[in-house]
């Protein structure tokens, strides 16, 4: 299994993994309801379907914010010393980076989950 | 890292202390305003932005006063109009984010351990356009020429001539002007807070301000973009009559209020999260301990950062969209409550655990953090669409938003005012006058906007100039200006506290402070006396003997005998040095050239064309003139000796410049307002059933043309690049002159299409999005000539070899961007009417 999963890598762009994620989810949500909702009647696709896309994209972000939370919990060497990772060395910056990335991909779970809950509740445009 | 740290004799301190201040001396007499030391810009900035908001302030008093009883006439409705639009635009735009900018140019190198940002005379030049800008658009209202349809000047209001007169061109081009100011210290910012801290001063070391910093630099790239899109799309209508936002010829103007908010929400944030930055700093000082859950604040940051730009819709819930669109952006409205909940918890967690000094900082900081409480409250009930139908326009949202601007920044704001008084100047501002100042402010801003609430709820609308009697609201109304008079006061003590004269400190760190800033002396302009090896978040807590080891000069950089100014740079995460940076100094060519693309600015408003293309051309002389002489220049030895028994490189090219990263950090925010301008496109798309209305497009023959001319242009920078450095002098130099002449010809290639096609841009606003990308794409190649053209003449004149191509590797980096430009703009042009 860990051999399938990408190295870790040192860089300052991975803390921005799960939250870029979300707004990508966010981005298409938008999107695609916006045109739908324009476009409805020259296209003939029923709501349920896009509810259905939009569903199953959710789960792949969701998916891919759990991907990017276990590798922060592997950069934080799975939970293997606590914060405050305040020391000025390489292994407590790494913790940081990690802790702090898994932080982020709970908020950004939590965000898209958020996001998902009108597909389910609202059945239409209603415009 | 164990360093042997320096060891001089009183004799050498003296002298190396003699040339650092002879480097970093700032001008005397009228010369100092030529200055570029981000002490004096910061200083310059803050004081600006303070006048600005108290000239806002004064406004809103007025205000107050014509609301105080009913049917007053003390203003007249037009004036009112001019007054709320110009309060609501200067507390925004001059006071909010301009004043975190000054503070962050001001402390951010001390916090940092650095000598200087990376681009002192960038945060010049954007220092003096901020203030022209400013000035520009304030004084407006003494010739009764002031923006009036309100600050978010929605079309077709603020489209309207004859509504709308010359204030909203002053609007859109003052502030556009403005902009260009925030986008240049966002660069700066970015480029310091990464590249410019002090050896040691890992990411997980860095002070909580930096990282709050950081997340609100790159809001501003990807938030103020759409807006300087949207403004340029408004100002083609009413100069040209090009139909962006006219309904009757295709245009929408929800386009403006997409565009708008896109930017205005984020902004908020943008105000808020260095404000809380600053009380980030605040909290451990006065509970005498390390800020509890480091990590939890970036969260809170980052989290902030993100999700703010998944709110704009908010504030549209009321323009007939899709009832699952507005849901989206309710569900992300109240995500957003989360990361901001956790960074409160953090501040309260942090005084639970230590012992708390209530200071006049900390009761400003509290004092706010309750107010913006409040405010978060009845923001999650506007976040909720049903409610919202309700409040929305009404003096309920006036009450959520002042409850939310005045608590999460103005009150954190006058807190830091309090706390780096004696930063910045060596000297206290009184106790006693900061309480009364607190409970007056505090007082009266409860009493002035709680009311609101109720005077909202009763269905008074914002910015009517008059009511009358019988509607319930004249009490409320009158408590309110009552309110606002004692909050005006509490400032005013503030004010007569600063200038009132007072004994200057023997002692750098009253507030017993832990971070880096406190070792500064506020009396030399050199900043860092050395900069130091850092080991901890507090460094002034936890490095025994750091103040003295620093002032003796026993770490980085202790001399000057370059007889330039330098500072260092140093690596993303773990700050290991890498270079020694030299910087700009003192120099007239910021205000020039500020002052010239001001001149561009002020005469497109009155059409004055000629005065226009004038002061274009000062500006881009200017500019390159301070390229040419400031920039990329090559170094009497490769190394230097930075101390410590270390040498550095003073030359660094590609990414470990911190050029290639103002180029890269700049072109993102270019990139995203061309974004904003495609979105544009998609959207007529989107709304109309043929977005084309029948009108024959640019055809795909001069499009696709001009992209394959671009991409070959790109092809041939990328091998002009190659073969410099591989020495081969002439084949680049060909390869440049070859990329230019096939720019030129991509340029003309990309005008072809919509001028064959015989698109007129005032008929319908197909044709009108088809030019305005077009044109984007045009005027984006010809910067790209100049820099090729600069690239050569730079060549030539032996100023970028092999080994030193800076300039090269930087305009390399501009094209990936314009080669993207082209592919999208003559993608989207040229093939997507065939696909519809």
């Amino acid at each position: 299994m860990r051999s399938i999963l990408p190295r870790e890598i040192e860089s300052l762009w991975t803390l921005f993994t799960a939250p870029v994620v979300w707004a990508l989810h966010f981005i298409v949500c938008y999107v695609v309801v916006a045109i739908y909702c324009e476009k409805a009647g020259v296209w003939e696709i029923d709501f349920n379907s896009i509810r259905i896309g939009l569903g199953l994209l959710t789960l792949a972000a969701l998916g891919m914010i759990v991907l990017s939370a276990y590798l922060a919990w592997r950069q934080w060497g799975f939970g293997s010393g606590d914060p405050p990772h305040d020391r000025p060395t390489d292994h407590d910056r790494r913790l940081f980076q990690g802790f702090a990335t898994l932080l982020l991909s709970g908020l950004s779970f939590v965000a898209v989950v958020y996001v998902a809950i009108p597909l389910i509740f609202i059945a239409g445009c209603q415009q | 890292m164990t360093k042997v740290l320096g060891d001089f004799s009183p004799e050498e301190r003296a002298a190396q202390e003699e040339r650092l201040r002879k480097v970093w001396e700032t001008p005397g007499g009228w010369r100092y305003w030529t200055s570029v030391n981000n002490s004096d810009i910061g200083l310059w900035y803050g004081v600006a932005s303070f006048g600005f908001m108290l000239f806002a302030g004064t406004l809103a008093l007025l205000m107050r006063l014509q609301l105080a009883v009913p049917d007053n006439d003390l203003l007249t409705a037009d004036f009112f109009n001019q007054a709320f639009t110009l309060h609501g635009t200067v507390m925004m735009f001059l006071f909010a984010v301009p004043i975190f900018e000054a503070i962050a140019i001001f402390l951010l190198p001390s916090m940092l351990g650095a000598r200087e940002l990376p681009f002192p005379r960038l945060s010049a030049f954007g220092f003096w356009s901020f203030l022209l800008g400013g000035v520009f658009v304030c004084g407006s209202i003494f010739f009764n020429s002031a923006p009036s349809t309100g600050w978010f000047m929605y079309p077709p209001l603020a489209t309207d001539k004859e509504f709308s007169g010359i204030g909203a061109d002053i609007w859109l081009l003052g502030l556009s002007f403005i902009e260009v100011a925030s986008i240049a210290a966002a660069v700066e910012i970015i480029v310091g807070i990464m590249k410019c801290r002090a050896p040691g001063m890992r990411i997980n070391l860095m002070p909580m301000f930096a990282w709050y910093l950081l997340i609100v630099a790159g809001m501003i790239l990807f938030a103020f973009p759409p807006l300087i899109a949207g403004d340029i799309l408004f100002e083609m209508e009413r100069m040209f009559d090009w139909p962006f936002f006219d309904a009757e010829r295709g245009g929408d103007p929800l386009l403006w209020q997409h565009l708008f908010w896109i930017f205005g929400h984020p902004e908020v944030y943008i105000i808020f999260l260095p404000a809380i930055a600053l009380m980030a700093m605040i909290v451990p000082t006065f509970a005498q301990r390390p800020i509890v859950g480091y990590s939890w604040i970036v969260l809170a940051a980052v989290g902030t950062g993100f999700l703010s730009f998944g709110l704009w819709v908010h504030h549209m819930f009321t323009t007939g969209l899709p009832q699952i669109s507005l849901a989206f952006f309710s569900a992300a409205s109240e995500a957003v409550v989360i990361p901001t909940g956790v960074q409160i918890f953090v501040f309260i967690a942090t005084m639970l655990a230590g012992r708390v000094i209530f200071s006049v900082p900390m009761l400003f900081g509290a004092g706010g953090l309750i107010t913006f409480v409040i405010g978060g409250l009845t923001g999650v009930m506007v976040a909720l669409v049903p409610f919202d139908w309700q409040a929305h326009d009404t003096y309920f949202v006036v009450a959520h938003l002042h409850y939310v601007l005045i608590g999460g920044m103005l009150f954190p704001v006058v807190a830091g005012i309090y706390y780096y008084f004696p930063f910045v100047t060596g000297k206290k501002l009184s106790d006693a006058w900061g309480k009364v100042a607190f409970w007056l402010m505090f007082i009266g801003f409860n009493v002035g906007f709680f009311p609101m609430h109720f005077s909202g709820l009763r269905g008074m609308p914002r910015r009517v100039f008059t009511y009358p009697g019988d509607l319930g609201w004249d009490w409320f109304n009158l408590i309110s200006t009552i309110g606002a008079f004692v909050f005006a006061a509490g400032v005013l003590t503030i004010i007569v506290d600063m200038f009132r004269p007072k004994y200057k400190l023997n002692d750098l760190n009253p507030w017993r402070s832990g971070t880096l800033e406190w070792t500064n002396n506020p009396d030399e302009s050199w900043g860092m006396r050395s900069v130091p090896i850092i080991t901890s978040r507090y460094p002034l807590w936890d490095q025994p003997n750091l103040q003295r080891d620093i002032d003796e000069g026993r770490y980085y950089l202790p001399d000057a005998k370059s007889g330039r100014r330098e500072t260092l740079v140093t690596s993303v995460l773990d700050a290991e040095p890498i270079q020694c940076l030299r910087v700009g100094g003192t120099s007239y060519v910021t205000i020039v050239a500020a002052m010239a693309l001001g001149g561009v600015f002020i005469a497109l408003t009155f059409h004055w064309w000629i005065t226009t293309i004038v002061c274009a051309i000062i500006t881009l002389m200017a500019i390159l003139y301070w390229l040419w002489t400031g920039t990329a220049e090559i170094p009497e030895a490769p190394e230097i000796d930075v101390g410590l028994g270390e040498r550095l490189p003073i030359y660094r090219s590609g990414p470990a410049s911190v050029g290639w990263w103002a180029m890269f950090i700049t072109m993102v925010g270019d990139g995203t307002a061309f974004a904003s301008l495609v979105f544009g496109y998609f959207f007529y798309w989107t709304i109309h059933e043929d977005f084309t209305a029948g009108i024959s497009g640019p055809g795909a023959f001069w499009p696709m043309a001009a992209l394959l001319l671009f991409l070959f242009s790109w092809v041939l920078m990328l091998a002009a690049r190659h073969l410099n450095r591989d020495d081969n002098i002439i084949a680049a130099r060909t390869a440049l002159v070859v990329a230019l002449v096939v720019t030129v010809a991509a340029s003309v290639s990309g005008l072809m299409g919509p001028f064959t096609h015989d698109m007129d841009p005032t008929s319908h606003v197909y044709p009108a999005t088809v030019w305005i990308i077009s044109i984007w794409t045009v005027v984006h190649a010809v910067v790209g000539c100049i820099m090729q053209a600069y690239c050569l003449a730079r060549s030539f004149a032996g100023r970028m070899t092999a080994r030193y191509d800076q300039d090269i590797v930087n305009v390399t980096l501009y094209w990936h961007f314009l080669a993207v430009t082209a592919i999208v703009s003559f993608g989207v042009l040229g093939l997507f009417p065939m696909m519809r």
